[in-house]
């Protein structure tokens, strides 16, 4: 199922379907955080601050940002 | 100890880091890069011998320090994740690469993955690198396997392995200095073999090609190119990204899952069920440390036994001998009111009349009692007397101001290195964003409760003018730092709990309120929050002591002149009179408004030199506790010190700098009033 990366639950194994144009896409991409990778969505905050986590790495993505963002479920 | 301060040059623009260039380009420079957070400082100081700040979150250090080693002009740059122009660390950090002999790259062996894009973008740009493979004592600990000598032919560079806290390996930084060497750049992808090239004819430098070929603006219009290619730049990027993904799968594996008790903290830090009590924990832990213990108890301690009954004492009992005075004694009960006073004369000194004295010393010994001065001539009075500007300066200073200053860099250091700041600004950011801010900005307003005007330079780390203009005015206009905080927390201490909610309840909200209206009128949009977690750790004592040690210093260095200069300019408008014609000017607002005696004008005059110098001068006045409370909210709101209002002029320019100065004159008072009619 697709959806903006703001609605993922903890723990959930996402991939990166989309990721928003401009610098910030290459800043995600420098994180490894590219359209067809694999993500695990370690937290997810009230009001939709994102944490991903990749591997030892943990990211925090604002709300705006998540919602720019589109993922599918593994399952 | 090895670290002495670093010769630490602050480069606030780029002209000024062009000269320093030029300047030094004379011996070879030596860069230390790495991603935010590797121990490119703790490298730094050891090759060095001087002290750079080491912390454990992103984006603190703005500014580049550097240093003599041995044939080497030796760089430490802000931790970066790229060489680009993104944000202000990137584009200091860039200038300095660029122009970098010798590259060190700074990688964190538990992080690979993060790290080894910066590490391929500076063998791309065709540097001569070694990479310091750091942090290899957690390797081993979390049971992760690295195998440098495959990672170190697949980059065509030499990797040495180093535990920069424990300095193991240090001894080979030397040889990583003298083999570093320009490693196996990338295969070019098609679209940009040709784009490279072309740019390459022109430009003559690989490294200032590559950067113009992914898109960095500033280099392109040094070069007058009409060159700019967004989706270039991601195709590049991507590919590098895959060749990391690829170079990290051939390299490291694991041996156990992790997931132990610090990865666990920080996820409950985040987490708001168990985030906000922690948040109120960490705060309230703070308090009872600063704001207890040291304000009340040692600061007590040190400020009216030590500095008033002794040293104060000591000194005045001292001039008296030569000069003619006046000797109030005031004997107080147990809850400090006075009940008893006596003056005694002494126009020829204390020495020419025993009678006297002995009586004086007789009425006062062994009761509670507060003794004050008054010189007859002028100039004792200005070195010794009510504002004098050796006693009142000196207690101020040493036995108010250096505790708490010392408690409260302290407490920060041990914030900044656990990792608990970046959690916290991930916890905030959606209440941040409402204020036009993202959570980011939670790092320099915490800052700014140490001091403001070294928050205002941090400031940069902020990804929009906007942004940075917000949280600019937020720090000026509400935030009290850490020697403001001191004095106030001393007084509202004083005047009880109802007194510090009515406080702190009226300076959020102003803070709230203003930058909502900011958010409002300045236009454009912020930048969301994209930020790198460190893990948490428990902070290295020693590094934490270090800090605390080179702030406090660094902060008495800058603030003794200014409480000199401020005294002797409130002693000498005391002496010409010129201060109660200030009292009389400013009564209608200290007075009517205010509802405050007119000496209170005088903390003003003082507050505009320095903050804590403006609180601290409502020492001596007698408030209620409804005044002390009206006294601090209008003092906190008041204009900036005037190293901060420097530095605000510096960064935000002269338009916006000036505005914010004169906003905080008319909120101050007005909001000052307001509470002053509700609660009066």
């Amino acid at each position: 199922m697709q959806f903006t990366l703001d609605k993922a639950t903890r723990g959930q194994s996402l991939t990166i379907d989309l990721l928003p144009s401009g610098v910030i896409k290459s800043q995600l991409i420098r994180f490894g955080i590219m359209e067809g990778e694999k993500v695990t969505c370690l937290d997810r905050l009230v009001g939709g601050t994102v944490i991903l986590q990749k591997k030892r790495l943990e990211i925090a993505l604002g709300c705006d940002l998540a919602k720019s963002i589109m993922v599918t479920d593994e399952k | 100890m090895r670290s002495e301060r670093a010769n630490s040059k602050t480069n606030d623009t780029e002209q000024e880091l062009e000269e320093l260039i030029l300047v030094e380009k004379k011996t070879k420079s030596l860069v230390l890069v790495g991603n935010p957070n590797v121990g490119k400082s703790l490298i730094f100081n050891y090759l060095s011998g001087m002290y750079a700040e080491v912390s454990n979150f992103p984006g603190t250090t703005v500014s580049i320090t550097s240093a003599n080693y041995k044939d080497y002009q030796l760089y430490d740059t802000p931790g970066i994740y790229g060489v680009s122009s993104f944000n202000d660390e990137e584009r200091v950090a860039r200038d300095i690469i660029l122009d970098g002999d010798v590259i060190l790259n700074v990688v964190n062996a538990l992080n690979l993955e993060r790290d080894l894009f910066l590490t391929l973008q500076l063998i791309d740009m065709g540097k001569r690198v070694s990479v310091i493979l750091n942090m290899m004592d957690e390797v081993k600990k979390k049971k992760l396997r690295i195998d440098t000598k495959k990672l170190s032919e697949i980059l065509g560079v030499n990797i040495y392995e180093t535990s920069a806290i424990k300095k193991i390996g240090f001894e080979k930084l030397d040889e990583a200095i003298k083999s570093a060497k320009v490693g196996r750049q990338d295969k070019p992808i098609q679209p940009a073999v040709g784009g490279l090239k072309e740019i390459y004819e022109v430009v003559k430098v690989k490294s200032h090609s590559l950067l113009i070929l992914e898109g960095d603006k500033e280099l392109t219009k040094q070069y007058l190119l009409n060159y700019h290619n967004d989706d270039l730049r991601e195709e590049i990027y991507i590919n590098r990204r895959n060749r990391v993904n690829e170079i990290v799968d051939l390299t490291e594996s694991e041996d156990t899952k992790q997931g132990i008790f610090f990865s666990k903290l920080g996820r409950l830090c985040l987490n708001p069920v168990s985030g906000i009590p922690i948040l109120i924990l960490v705060l309230a832990l703070i308090y009872f440390f600063v704001g207890d213990l040291i304000s009340q108890r040692l600061v007590n301690y040190t400020e009216n036994t030590i500095g008033k009954n002794y040293f104060e004492y000591w000194t005045k009992t001292f001039i008296s001998k030569y000069t003619s005075v006046d000797i109030t004694a005031k004997i107080l009960n147990d809850n400090n009111e006075v009940i008893d006073q006596k003056t005694f004369h002494f126009p020829n000194g204390i020495d020419s009349d025993h009678i006297i004295y002995q009586s004086f010393k007789n009425f006062s010994v062994n009761r509670n009692n507060e003794k004050s001065f008054h010189f007859y001539h002028p100039i004792p009075s200005f070195f010794f007397g009510e504002f004098g500007v050796i006693t009142m300066t000196l207690t101020y200073l040493i036995f108010l101001l250096l505790p708490l200053v010392i408690a409260f860099y302290f407490s920060l250091a041990l914030l900044e290195d656990s990792g608990y700041l970046p959690r916290l600004a991930a916890l905030v950011d959606k209440s941040f964003t409402k204020i036009g801010l993202n959570g980011r900005a939670i790092i320099p307003i915490i800052l700014g409760f140490g001091c403001v005007t070294m928050a205002t330079i941090t400031t940069r780390i902020l990804g929009t003018e906007r942004e940075k203009s917000i949280a600019t005015a937020i720090l000026q206009f509400t935030i009290p730092c850490s020697a403001q905080l001191a004095v106030i927390a001393v007084l509202l201490s004083g005047a009880g709990l109802k007194a510090i909610l009515i406080y702190s309840f009226v300076i959020l909200l102003v803070m709230i309120l203003t930058s909502t209206i900011l958010n409002k009128i300045i236009p454009g949009q912020s930048s969301p929050l994209l930020l790198d977690l460190p893990p948490m750790r428990i902070p290295q004592l020693n590094n934490v002591f270090k800090k605390t040690y080179y702030r406090t210093i660094g902060f008495m260095k800058e603030a003794t002149p200014w409480f000199f200069v401020g005294a002797a300019g409130i002693g000498l408008m005391q002496l010409t009179g010129i201060l109660e014609i200030w009292h009389e000017v400013l009564k209608p607002f200290t007075v009517q408004l205010l509802q405050l005696p007119k000496e209170a004008a005088t903390a003003f005059v003082m507050g505009m030199i320095r903050r804590d110098f403006g609180a601290a001068g409502l020492f001596e006045l007698d408030l209620t506790a409804e005044q002390i409370v009206i006294a601090l909210i209008t003092i906190t709101l008041f204009v900036p010190c005037i190293a901060s209002f420097v530095i605000m002029l510096k960064e935000r320019g002269w338009k916006q700098g000036l505005i914010v100065w004169s906003g905080t004159w008319i909120f101050a008072f007005l909001i000052g009033g307001l509470v002053s009619h509700i609660i009066i």
